[in-house]
């Protein structure tokens, strides 16, 4: 059985969810697929889960769940994995299972594969297809040890709208033992900071700068040729970690996601963390020094080379 | 307060990769190495903390001798003594037998605080931390904006999604990694690295591996999309992309 876990807040099922079910569909083969949601008063999110063709949907609901904390976390799925005895547990790869999912795993000493893009075969014998190296080169990983496998799928390598529906799963309640007594860490109510004062999600055209712009005082480089182009100016995380751009300006998975018509990356290598938040702008322009950057395999159009020589050039060409 | 930082060596960001001959790691002798970068982000916590609370800051990595550089440049940045966990097939070992070859030495020194980046920047599985909090007992938190240590405990900045953010407090002896950019780096001056050539790095054997996973194959990744890649000098080119903008993708 593949058992997958949902991620939810604040009663609202995260969209990556339904991508980790449809992971877990493909996964399966002929082995069946159950669907765990966990918090305070899921009943409805386990109604809206019950679409999926799936073999069962499952509620764990605990007033101890209501907040997120790794530890009841980790000790209400160890009691489910313990309760149903899944094969492989998926979960999708976001910010939460990043902290949780190594605890579990390395609670009940199984494996875990993290931020799988693609999978190979069904059930037991499956590979997992994963970026190493910051996208520079893809790993096939077998899993070594007994089941549970783990396996976190990353946001956007499989489709929420693949997921086949059923025609309406049974959804059964599982209490698992909480021990309030073992939650080490506390919690606050999550906030964002002062409200973004730029909105690249609504910018039609968007410039972004790199690590390959080398100094702060080389972005006015880049700005010029984004007003050139009536584009946006935006960044990857670290222009922004230097201070050399506003973090409201970030694209990627700790930015913004952007979808315009037209992205062009400068100097971006192309690592997975900014790709995610780019890869669905219509048109992809690269400029990069380096002919074997990760940026190149989403990119339309690519241009090799130093760009000091090649957007003054653009900011020329655009002007004629 | 004594910290400990958990530092890998991974190829510099310049660095082509070429496989092995069964294409399952990488010729390392081929690689030129650098710190993981969002080690240095906890190493850079560290010394803060120090700053602000006293005490010790302890570097740790484990891998074959090489990563004694990192070592030495973290020593050089101002740690106080570093701890090599040595072994050949531990550069190229997942998250699990590293996690079990740190904690294997790092168990007994009574750590208070223990810091790692949030991921590698080589293999990237993002699990050495937590696996490692795991191992000694810790409770952890990930993806940390901001440490505040008050009373025994800390209170922690933790990064979500999207642009939120979440506080987040336990108990110390506690387990962090640390998000990059969350200060700004200091490099080191040449009286620190006059000075990190007397300090300590103490050498411990790698346990017994008991690996959780194989890498049956490395590739370069395959395209997405079919790139038009335009040649040419800077002014050819840069006339050539707009026309296409202008006309084929009607993007400006």
């Amino acid at each position: 059985m593949i058992l997958v876990i949902a991620e939810q807040r604040g009663g609202a099922l995260n969209r990556a969810s339904w991508e980790a079910i449809a992971a877990a569909q493909q996964l399966a083969g002929d082995l069946p697929v159950s669907v765990a949601v966990l918090g305070s008063g899921v009943d409805a999110l386990a109604g809206e889960l019950a679409a999926a063709d799936v073999a069962e949907v499952i509620a764990v609901d605990d007033p101890l769940l209501s907040g997120y904390t790794p530890d009841a976390v980790a000790m209400a799925i160890e009691g489910l994995v313990a309760a149903r005895t899944p094969g492989t547990v998926v979960l999708p790869h976001t910010y939460q299972t990043r902290d949780c999912a190594p605890l579990i795993a390395a609670r009940l000493r199984r494996p875990l594969v993290t931020d799988v893009t693609a999978i190979k075969g069904t059930g037991a014998s499956a590979t997992f297809v994963r970026q190493m190296f910051q996208g520079k080169l893809t790993a096939e990983v077998a899993p070594i040890g007994d089941a549970p496998v783990f396996v976190t799928v990353q946001v956007g390598a499989f489709r929420a709208d693949a997921v086949r529906r059923g025609s309406g799963a049974p959804v059964s309640r599982v209490s698992v033992a909480i021990d309030a007594g073992r939650i080490r860490q506390t919690t606050e109510a999550p906030f964002q900071e002062a409200a973004q004062a730029v909105d690249l999600g609504q910018a039609d055209r968007i410039v972004a700068v790199g690590r390959g712009i080398k100094a702060q005082e080389h972005v006015a480089l880049a700005a010029s040729l984004a007003t050139a182009m009536r584009a946006e100016l935006a960044a990857s995380r670290p222009i922004c970690d230097n201070g050399w751009l506003p973090m409201d300006r970030q694209v990627g998975s700790s930015g913004q996601t952007v979808a315009p018509k037209l992205y062009v990356a400068l100097g971006i290598s192309g690592a997975i963390q900014h790709v995610v938040g780019m890869k669905a702008a219509r048109t992809i322009v690269a400029i990069n020094k380096d002919a074997d950057a990760p940026i190149f395999e989403v990119a339309d159009y690519g241009i090799v080379g130093d760009l000091f020589e090649i957007v003054p050039a653009l900011i020329a060409a655009l002007e004629t | 307060m004594k910290i400990a930082v958990c530092i890998k060596q991974v190829p510099t960001r310049e660095w082509q990769p070429r496989l092995t001959d069964d294409r399952t790691w990488i010729r390392e002798q081929d690689a030129s190495y650098e710190m993981n970068e969002p080690d240095a982000y906890a190493l850079e916590e560290a010394l803060r903390l120090r700053e602000k609370h006293g005490g010790d800051v302890v570097v740790c990595a484990a891998g074959p001798a090489r990563v004694q550089t990192v070592l030495r440049e973290a020593l050089a940045r101002g740690a106080d003594r570093a701890i090599h966990v040595e072994g050949e097939a531990l550069g190229a070992a997942d998250a699990a037998v590293v996690a079990d070859a740190l904690a294997a030495a790092m168990e007994g020194e009574g750590f208070d605080l223990v810091l790692t980046g949030l991921q590698s920047d080589d293999q990237g599985h993002g699990q050495t931390g937590v696996t490692l909090a795991t191992r000694l007992g810790m409770p952890h938190s990930t993806i940390i904006m901001e440490v505040q240590v008050q009373d025994g405990r800390v209170r922690l900045k933790r990064e979500l999604e999207g642009g939120w953010f979440q506080w987040v407090s336990m108990p110390l002896p506690a387990l962090l990694t640390i998000q990059s950019g969350i200060n700004q780096l200091r490099y080191a001056t040449l009286k620190g690295i006059m000075a990190a050539k007397k300090k300590e790095i103490r050498r411990v054997a790698a346990p017994a591996a008991v690996p959780t996973q194989r890498i049956v194959a490395l590739s370069v990744p395959e395209k997405a999309k079919q790139t038009q890649m335009i040649a040419g000098a800077p002014a050819e080119a840069a006339a050539e992309l707009v026309r296409r903008l202008r006309e084929e993708a009607r993007a400006l």
